[in-house]
């Protein structure tokens, strides 16, 4: 059990330092929120599921799974709401066309 | 199981570095949003981290669901704000 803890918590935090390359090296905002909220809410997902599973089945599980529901629904809402004001206040990517 | 606890932290908080450089240096300010709330992610795991090393998660569980609703109310009044003032630009 304290295995598969290890292992997840170790492939959630490939998947969040791969997240922070990607914010480092993106050209402009819509693909450094690509970058980062995916990889974001799924390396989380993994942490914190490796963390309730080293806790055992207890009570404490369901309120670590909790978090975990939350964080995986919150991620894309605050992300899309954040890139929808980039792009009607003016922001294009980069690639397409002036209109 | 201690000190792995402690290298998942160090490694949580070296990330928490790479987000702040896009917060300070963002070339837009949807960039320093986006930066804030990936580091608010991070901030609940790390909580949790730190009550799992201690001992006591039933205690630092409460304090990341609310800081996970903060970051969520948060983060979605300053986006409706920024999209209400883009508009007003046009």
């Amino acid at each position: 059990m304290t295995w598969l803890a290890i292992f997840l918590i170790v492939v959630g935090l490939f998947f969040l330092v791969v997240g922070s390359i990607g914010i480092l090296r993106f050209p402009d905002v819509f693909s450094r929120a690509h970058a980062l909220s995916l990889t974001d809410s799924l390396g989380a997902v993994f942490v914190l599921a490796g963390l309730a599973v080293y806790e055992g089945f207890t009570f404490n599980f369901l309120r670590i799974f909790v978090v975990l529901l939350l964080i995986y629904l919150m991620n894309p809402v605050i992300s899309h709401a954040t890139l929808r004001a980039a792009y009607r206040s003016g922001l294009r990517p980069t690639g397409e066309k002036d209109k | 199981m201690n000190s792995f606890f402690f290298f998942v932290l160090t490694t949580l908080i070296a990330l928490m570095l790479v987000y702040l450089y896009r917060v300070v240096r963002g070339p837009s300010i949807y960039d320093r949003v986006l930066g804030l709330n990936g580091i608010s992610t991070k901030a609940i795991v790390v909580l949790l981290v730190i009550g799992t090393m201690f001992e006591r998660v039933d205690m630092f569980v409460d304090i990341s669901t609310g800081y996970a609703l903060l970051n969520l109310v948060g983060a979605l009044a300053i986006a409706k704000f920024l999209e209400e003032q883009g508009a007003q630009e046009k």
